[in-house]
């Protein structure tokens, strides 16, 4: 079986600009931070990007990354609007998407069937369907009754950061929620999964059940160890939401002078120097 | 009659009074007062109601930090996210959720306000609401009752309306009521808001003033007050810290 262990800029200069692209985790839970940031780093752009939102739209919204945005919200969780989204949104610089919460699970589980689309209830007399006008409906051939026809949301790659991984991308959550990483990864053409830790196959079971093993290697192109890989989002039970960097982040979006401060600080280094400027945040947090 | 009830406490019983024929349903709550409400309607009227821990997990009873003396709740289930589309789809839900805007057929919006090619504030986005909409009973909780929230017509239709409903022919919608700090609306025969009730001490006419769409205010019924059980349960077992007072102050 082949290691699929690369690094995590390796991972990312697989990418494409123009991709379609989904991003795993839910808000502001278990989100691939690291490889959003890694993609910061390149030149990407012009990207459609599929997710439950959260600050990996925000920060790639305000990159100028993004050309379309398909999701069904973007939310900081315990901070409910992610400024950097809701200015780019205001400033009409996105294509968007948007759907009910259930339709965009049903366009993901649509494209892992490898079918066209899937009916779902959801959506019908909202405007979420004058919103996207390419939506159909489908007459059932029973009943005759209508239901919304969810296209499948095909994507390109999936990201996903998992709490543990085998080096071949056997993927496991130990957290409470799996949130929708496996059907993101049968959705993609391939899937580049980051993980707390790689850990041997043998070792997979060690700290959860086997209904923990989230997906299985046939979905992984690539595995990515990337430790603190979620944050400032939740990755329970390894680590919870850095709340206080979160409201530095939101803080910062507001204020073009502070976010400037902000990407000089936290972005414009590599994922280790990240973690070495967050060390050194809340070491002056303390000292405040 | 104790008279001594807040505000916040006559909305707290009112969202529990939502569930009195719920039967064995999940109870999805947005805000402080409809979880209190919930929790309430847990402990007194609606005992077979679903509770959650507004993340992952079902809970046997609710949290309750004031009452050491009674069993902490537990967890009876496990329902991620995921499980939670399973779950409306069999209908076994009802939700008490927000509203930026809504209108008198009850189409409400949390998405955006202005168009939606170029909002001028954006929102939480739709979210859930076209699907609990169309798959189970959805009612509204309204902190701050004005005309900004009740307008003529909504910016965008998250929750689907009775007029729209109709039209798209949702045969599991159900909107229930619209709990505010001013009053309890219900919907009338034609799918119209219509006043149920006026909670003590508020003027009628504040409630027409606040209201963007025209209100009957004639022979509208004052809203119960908790009785005393329900006092003590929300301020001593349920709500010690006066949460609450976050959303209605005293």
């Amino acid at each position: 079986m082949s290691d699929k262990r690369v690094s995590i800029d390796e991972a990312v200069a697989s990418l494409e600009s123009g991709m379609t692209i989904g991003i795993g985790g839910w808000g502001s839970r278990r989100k691939p931070m690291s490889l959003v940031r890694a993609i910061l780093r390149t030149d990407l752009t012009d990207l459609t990007v599929v997710t439950f939102g959260g600050p990996d739209v925000g920060l790639l919204a305000a990159a100028g990354r993004i050309r379309k945005l398909v999701y069904g919200f973007v939310s900081l969780d315990s901070i409910p609007l992610d400024p950097l989204f809701t200015q780019a949104r205001e400033r009409g610089e996105l294509e968007i998407e948007e759907y009910d919460e259930g339709m965009y699970v049903t366009g993901l589980r649509a494209a892992g069937a490898r079918l066209d689309f899937l009916p779902i209830r959801a959506g019908l007399g909202s405007d979420v369907v004058p919103a996207n006008p390419h939506l159909r409906t489908v007459a059932s051939p029973y009943s005759g009754e209508e239901y919304l026809a969810m296209p499948a949301l095909n994507l390109d790659v999936a990201l996903v950061h998992v709490n543990r991984a085998d080096a071949q991308g056997n993927a496991q959550y130990l957290g409470p929620d799996p949130y929708f990483d496996d059907l993101l990864a049968m959705a993609a053409q391939r899937t580049i999964v980051s993980a707390e830790k790689v850990v041997p196959t043998s070792s997979l079971l060690d700290e959860g059940s086997f209904h923990t093993l989230l997906f299985s290697r046939m979905y992984a192109s690539a595995v990515v160890e990337a430790p603190q890989g979620a944050h400032f989002t939740t990755c329970e039970p390894d680590y919870s939401r850095d709340e206080a960097f979160q409201r530095h982040y939101a803080t910062s979006a507001k204020d073009p002078e502070a976010w400037a401060e902000f990407e000089r600080t936290f972005l414009q280094t590599d994922e280790a120097g990240y973690h070495a400027a967050v060390a050194r945040f809340h070491a002056t947090q303390g000292a405040a | 009659m104790t008279t001594d009830a807040t505000i916040a406490e006559i909305c707290i019983a009112a969202c529990a009074d939502t569930y009195r024929e719920s039967g064995e349903i999940l109870a999805h709550a947005v805000g402080i007062i409809p979880t209190l409400g919930a929790r309430l309607a847990k402990l007194t009227t609606a005992p077979d109601i679903v509770l959650t821990d507004g993340e992952a997990f079902l809970l046997s009873g609710p949290p309750t930090p004031g009452a050491p003396e009674t069993e902490d709740s537990v967890v009876e289930g496990w329902a991620p996210f995921r499980r939670i589309f399973d779950i409306l789809a069999t209908g076994r839900r009802q939700s008490m959720m927000g509203a930026s805007q809504i209108d008198r057929h009850g189409n409400q919006n949390i998405s955006l306000i202005g168009d939606w090619d170029r909002p001028t504030r954006q929102l939480i986005g739709v979210r859930g609401a076209p699907g609990n909409t169309a798959n189970h009973r959805v009612d509204y909780w309204v902190s701050r009752h004005s005309p900004r929230v009740f307008v003529e017509r909504v910016d965008m239709v998250s929750g689907v309306g009775n007029d729209r409903a109709r039209e798209a022919g949702l045969k599991h919608h159900r909107l229930g009521v619209i709990v505010t700090n001013l009053a309890v609306f219900g919907f009338d025969a034609d799918g119209r808001a219509e006043l149920r009730s006026i909670h003590p001490g508020v003027d009628p006419q504040t409630v027409i003033d606040s209201t963007g769409f025209p209100v009957d205010v004639d022979g509208v019924p004052a809203t119960r007050v908790p009785d005393a059980e329900e006092l003590r349960l929300i301020r001593e077992a349920l709500d010690p810290r006066g949460n609450r007072t976050r959303e209605v102050a005293d």
